[in-house]
């Protein structure tokens, strides 16, 4: 992609003294040129185009509550508790800034999970974008690691023991495993020298190396540019003025689309923090309402909502070290999709019924350990995590085989887009 | 070359296997360099002094505790379990060997005077590390047998409330239990008949 330079003397644009000012010493212009009115995106971006977007919204808005947050946490064994207790109860709209930042936890991994099954669904892991989605696959992983952290902090019972969980998975691993869990907690159970670094961790280390992440996720988009339902590269088809012919600027036609998706997500955010914060036990669970004890355990341990089905995954297996190894690769068999699917075409438009069925029983499977997560360890809450298990791991280690025998359909050579029915 | 010192372009040859070297060598050096640096900051995780003081032994008065009662203690951030048992509870653990993992307690964790088929130094008295060997749940006592909510065959024993992992009246794991191995056993000695200190093998 070409992008238009401006000559560095003078901005094209009718300037002030102080904007020229700053343009001989800034790059702005060429900064908003490069990144939004001269990146041209495809033409055909749809509703599931909206996620990538939302999730820088979530992520900025995690970082402005988180701040305010920290003001008032006094992080320690004794005192994490009831200063959450305070900030709900004594600081002026201490509870709505709260709110804000663990239903913004949710939403983060909502929009992500859409954002991810976007890319499933169009084939946006597919060369040339297999960086770009190893990259995204990492701001997942350190998404997760951000959540368990943050969700230790308020110090409630099931803070507690969901940090004993998931510490003492890596217990599991030979030889090193117990010396790396005491390592991990500081102590010989979870305590408060667990809690001060799980703090450090969550305010200062994670935040910084997911921005870094996201950043390096959007620079390797602007090399690739984005995927589109199509699955078509625009890039191949370029018009007399150096563009793609099916690409539009960025700015102004998607920063406009965009902020209608931001409307009507901060709409439904809105009703969420304002109307059912707690979401019924999901975003907030009552177990956390009381103080963590190490005596005590909560009557059901389920972690949030988001990571269900990772442990639904886990404790399905009768095998501990069993179960943490499928736990493991659940996560790290997203990184080989480039490499699984060896479907001629990207988009799901022109894959064929077999494919579609694989994606369909994996949405299935995902949302079915989710649930099964998120009950008790009863036989038939078992039994569906297991056959859940089987579906989520047939999507991935079935693919070379199903995406090569699949029928897919031509693809056309531009994008099938119609701008209005007039 | 001209007396300045000078050295002109097309003298200049660069000896590419000593740059190599040199390289390798200053990568090599600032790697062993980077390593020191980690040790502290990865040493400053390891349980401090004041953790480890606070993670000397607990004793526990065993006269308090009725035959059938348990009672729980607190060693290292452990709750510990302690049973004393009836000579009804000490007869049922001959009856389900082929139900547990590890009847023998050959893969599980215990000191050498707990290696044994009712897993304690004396046969009344069970002393377990109270979390689950799978991922660290405290294990509910269900002591009355036959529990309809677990099943006919139940001996009475531990269920996990986090991922139901079922342990018998000397803390081995049933089949079927995502947990590999049975409920540690933590070093303990007993000081006299009445009293249990527990994190020594002997006073």
């Amino acid at each position: 992609m070409s992008v238009e330079v401006h000559p560095p003397a003078a901005p094209a644009v009718k300037t002030g003294r102080l904007r020229a000012w700053f343009y001989k010493r800034f790059p702005i212009e060429e900064f908003i040129s490069d990144q939004l009115t001269g990146y041209y995106a495809p033409k055909n971006f749809n509703f599931w185009y909206y996620f990538g977007v939302l999730s820088l919204l979530v992520l900025a808005l995690q970082l402005f509550t988180g701040i305010f947050l920290t003001m008032f946490y006094k992080v320690g064994e004794t005192t994490s508790f009831n200063s959450v207790e305070f900030i709900m109860r004594e600081v002026d709209f201490g509870w709505l800034i709260r709110y804000l930042h663990s239903t913004g936890a949710s939403a983060f991994f909502l929009v992500v999970y859409l954002h991810m099954f976007r890319a499933l669904l169009y084939g946006s892991y597919r060369t040339p974008r297999e960086l770009l989605w190893i990259i995204g696959m990492f701001v997942y992983l350190a998404l997760m690691a951000e959540a368990f952290f943050g969700y230790v902090l308020p110090w409630g019972n099931m803070s507690y023991w969901a940090a004993q969980v998931i510490v003492n998975v890596f217990g599991t691993i030979p030889l090193i495993g117990p010396g790396l869990v005491q390592w991990i907690r500081g102590d010989y159970g979870i305590a408060d020298a667990t809690l001060n670094r799980f703090f450090a961790l969550h305010v200062v280390a994670v935040p910084l190396a997911l921005l870094l992440l996201v950043v390096l996720h959007l620079v390797a988009l602007r090399r690739t540019g984005s995927s589109n339902p199509d699955g078509i590269e625009i890039k191949e088809r370029l018009g007399p003025d150096g563009h793609p012919v099916d690409g539009i600027p960025f700015h102004p036609y998607y920063t406009i689309k965009d902020t209608v998706g931001v409307g009507v997500f901060l709409v439904l955010f809105a009703i969420v923090v304002f109307f059912v914060p707690t979401f019924g036990g999901y975003l907030l669970e009552p177990a956390n309402f009381e103080m963590a004890n190490p005596l005590s355990t909560p009557p059901e341990i389920t972690p949030s909502w988001y990571l269900t089905p990772y442990y639904a995954i886990l404790r399905g297996i009768p095998n501990q070290r069993l179960g943490a190894l499928l736990l493991l690769l659940a996560i790290v068999a997203y990184f080989f999709l480039p490499w699984l699917d060896r479907s001629p075409v990207k988009s799901m438009r022109y894959k064929g019924w077999i494919s579609r069925t694989f994606l369909a029983l994996f949405v299935l499977s995902f949302l079915g350990l989710m649930y099964a997560g998120l009950h008790p360890p009863d036989p038939a809450y078992v039994l569906l995590g297991r056959v859940c298990t089987v579906l989520y791991f047939a999507y991935f280690v079935l693919m070379p085989w199903y995406t090569r025998i699949d029928r897919t359909k031509p693809v056309p050579d531009r994008l099938r887009f119609e701008a209005h029915a007039s | 070359m001209a007396d300045t010192g000078v050295v002109a372009d097309d003298e200049f040859v660069v000896d590419e296997s000593r740059r190599k070297l040199l390289l390798a060598a200053t990568a090599a050096t600032g790697a062993i360099g980077a390593g020191f640096v980690a040790a502290p900051f990865i040493a400053s995780w390891t349980p401090s002094e004041r953790a480890q003081a606070l993670g000397l032994p607990t004793e526990l008065d065993l006269a308090q505790l009725e035959p059938g009662q348990m009672t729980v203690t607190v060693w290292r951030k452990q709750p510990i379990y302690v049973v004393h048992r009836t000579a009804e509870m000490l007869a049922t653990l001959g009856n389900h060997q082929a139900r547990l993992k590890d009847p023998e307690s050959t893969e599980s964790e215990q000191p050498p005077y707990a290696a044994n088929g009712v897993r304690s130094r004396k046969g009344e008295f069970l002393v377990l590390i109270g979390t689950c060997t799978h991922l660290g749940c405290l294990p509910k006592a269900h002591f009355e047998p036959h529990d309809p909510e677990i099943g006919a065959y139940w001996p009475g024993g531990w269920l996990c409330p986090c991922h139901g992992s079922r342990f018998d009246l000397a803390g081995r794991v049933f089949e079927g239990s995502p947990a590999s191995v049975n409920l540690r056993v933590p070093p303990y000695a007993f000081d006299g008949p009445r009293k249990l200190v527990i994190g020594v093998d002997q006073v």
